[in-house]
């Protein structure tokens, strides 16, 4: 009981967390950039692994919001030598998680890290690995770096509210009224490398981007304020957790791919189904 | 050394591979050439996400692990991915970047349900399809290894065979249209030719890098050189250097995956390129200015 109790836990706070950090993400329209921070955060919890020799928390933090940080980084600067971004984010992100996928399977069977659990991620698992203070179970170690990377996420969108709402708009105006853009640019890189690396454990490294994208972007299908599509994409992520959760139960499947294959079917649904332009709403006005 | 070199080409196996993995990196540094300049290159690998699905659902119809139908299962899933960005973009605010991140990550998602749906409830050799993640040229047989060849040189020869009509159809289609060219067509064969390298590469380098291998050795050869052909050839020739070395050593060292070691032998083709390549490289820049 409790065991399935810390699972949709997990589930619905890797929803929420990486569903309001992904909005913003979509909103400006750098969805790409969250793909190859959450491929690339692999490399940076294999180089903690081998700086501190444990999959613990604080380093494995560390290590992926410097990576995250490099892989935005270096995108950068390869577009401003002239390559497009497009190509410049697939070299970016093939290449580090290139290099992570191959330590990983190079310091094989030292840790209980390797390639699948990369990808697909333990949710299974999660309440087994409890944070242990003194001999006392507190709860999975994954619940508390997701709760952590949720409080950060609000916190830092609520102190920035303004200028996060603003850059996003009109980066134009945003500058001449004094928004530092590169601040606000890297501050969200780092919002996303946090979400990542906490939801890594449960969904693994891609289907993160499922979580981080789709809600985002259904929840922009649906409405165009920015407040509304923030809390809403919260909410989507925390529907498609429940319901990939039910789903994998049903069939025993992978959790962490039914939570990604439930995003895509909320997607559709409001891509189809929406009353203010889905498909099919338009082409019934268009015929009647 | 010397004695442990010849043993290990002689083995009729490795010589396959090697070649297998030469040929499908000159086929996909050419073809990549033209995807760098339509910029699809991360189409190319929401394309490759997708073909793990396509997999998966080849093997539940047929239970059965032929390479032939699991591609084609792959082709078809690639090119429903393809087409599903499009419809995203063309009716809703969605824009491509983000288009392109959900069907990556829905696709890939739905593959991996299908992956673990097969493992629970067919016995049969099912083993073999986490190959495809990841890529594994050391399961490959031979004859697997020999279709993958073929292909690609096929591949290799269309593109040499309509290179003109590619490069003025992608450079100026109002220009190609007036003279004859049937701008669709090639278009449509382009993408054929991008699902094709993406399908029958994705068991030696797997879905998650394959796409690597169509943008890396392009982006490379576009430090060296100005001109299209001299660059289509280039990008070839550093791709079948990327899969050799790829396939040499994970072959060579067992707990090696293949692809990500492809895929690194190419990154490392880039970065060289991107520090003293003749016409843009950072070397040459940073002279100039002085």
């Amino acid at each position: 009981m409790m065991y399935t109790f810390w699972i949709i836990l997990t589930g619905c706070l890797v929803g929420l967390t990486c569903g309001i950090a992904g909005s913003l993400l979509v909103l400006r329209k750098m969805s790409m950039i969250a793909d190859a921070i959450s491929h690339t955060v692999l490399l940076g919890i294999v180089g903690a692994f081998f700086v501190s020799h444990s999959l613990n928390g604080v380093p494995m933090l560390i290590g992926a919001s410097v990576v995250g940080l490099l892989t935005a980084y270096l995108v950068e600067v390869l577009n401003k030598s002239g390559v497009q971004s497009d190509a410049a984010i697939g070299v970016v992100f093939t290449s580090l998680f290139a290099l992570g996928v191959i330590l990983i399977s190079l310091i094989g069977d030292q840790v209980h890290l390797d390639t699948n659990h990369a990808l697909m991620g333990e949710i299974a698992f999660v309440p087994w690995d409890t944070m242990m203070i003194k001999g006392q179970s507190y709860g999975p170690q994954a619940v508390w770096m997701l709760g952590f990377a949720l409080i950060a996420n609000v916190l830092l969108i609520t102190l920035f509210y303004k200028q996060i709402k603003m850059s996003t708009f009109d980066p134009q105006f945003a500058t001449l009224v004094g928004v530092p853009l590169t601040f606000i640019h890297y501050l969200l890189m780092t919002m996303v490398s946090f979400s990542t690396v906490a939801s890594f454990n449960s969904v693994g490294a891609i289907l993160v981007v499922a979580m981080l994208i789709v809600p985002g972007a259904t929840a922009y299908l649906l409405s165009e304020r920015f407040l509304h599509v923030i809390l809403l994409s919260g909410v989507i992520g925390v529907i498609a957790a429940l319901l990939g959760y039910g789903f994998s139960i049903l069939l025993n499947v992978s959790i962490a791919g039914s939570m990604a294959t439930m995003t895509g079917l909320l997607f559709l649904l409001a891509f189809l189904f929406n009353p203010k332009n889905g498909l099919i709403i338009k082409k019934l006005s268009t015929h009647y | 050394m010397l004695d442990f070199y010849q043993s290990f080409l002689s083995s009729a196996n490795v010589r396959w591979v090697l070649i297998g993995s030469l040929i499908l990196g000159f086929a996909s540094g050419m073809i990549g050439s033209f995807v760098l300049l339509k910029k699809q290159s991360l189409i190319s690998d929401a394309m490759s996400h997708a073909a793990l699905p396509g997999v998966c659902i080849g093997f539940m119809i047929f239970q059965e692990k032929s390479l032939p139908i699991l591609l084609v299962g792959a082709a078809v899933t690639s090119l429903i991915a393809t087409h599903a960005i499009q419809v995203i973009v063309n009716h809703s605010k969605i824009k491509s970047d983000a288009a392109i991140g959900i069907v990556i990550s829905v696709f890939f998602g739905f593959g991996i349900v299908l992956l673990t749906y097969i493992q629970q409830n067919f016995t049969s050799d099912q083993a073999g399809l986490d190959a495809f993640i990841f890529g594994q040229a050391a399961s490959l047989v031979r004859s697997d290894v020999q279709l993958v060849a073929i292909s690609s040189l096929i591949l290799v020869l269309i593109t040499t065979i309509c290179f003109k009509a590619f490069k003025i159809s992608i450079f100026d289609p109002s220009f190609a249209k007036n003279i004859g060219i049937h701008v669709r067509f090639f278009n449509g064969l382009l993408l054929a030719l991008v699902v094709g390298i993406v399908v029958i590469g994705i068991q030696m380098v797997g879905v998650v890098l394959i796409a690597a291998l169509l943008i890396t050795p392009a982006l490379a050869a576009r430090y060296w050189t100005d001109n299209l052909t001299v660059m289509a050839w280039l990008a070839g020739v550093f791709g079948s250097i990327s899969g050799l070395i790829g396939a040499i050593t994970s072959t060579l060292f067992s707990n090696l995956p293949t692809g990500p070691m492809i895929v690194l032998s190419a990154s490392v083709i880039f970065f060289i390129s991107l520090l003293i390549g003749q016409r843009k490289g950072l070397f040459l820049r940073a002279v100039k200015v002085r």
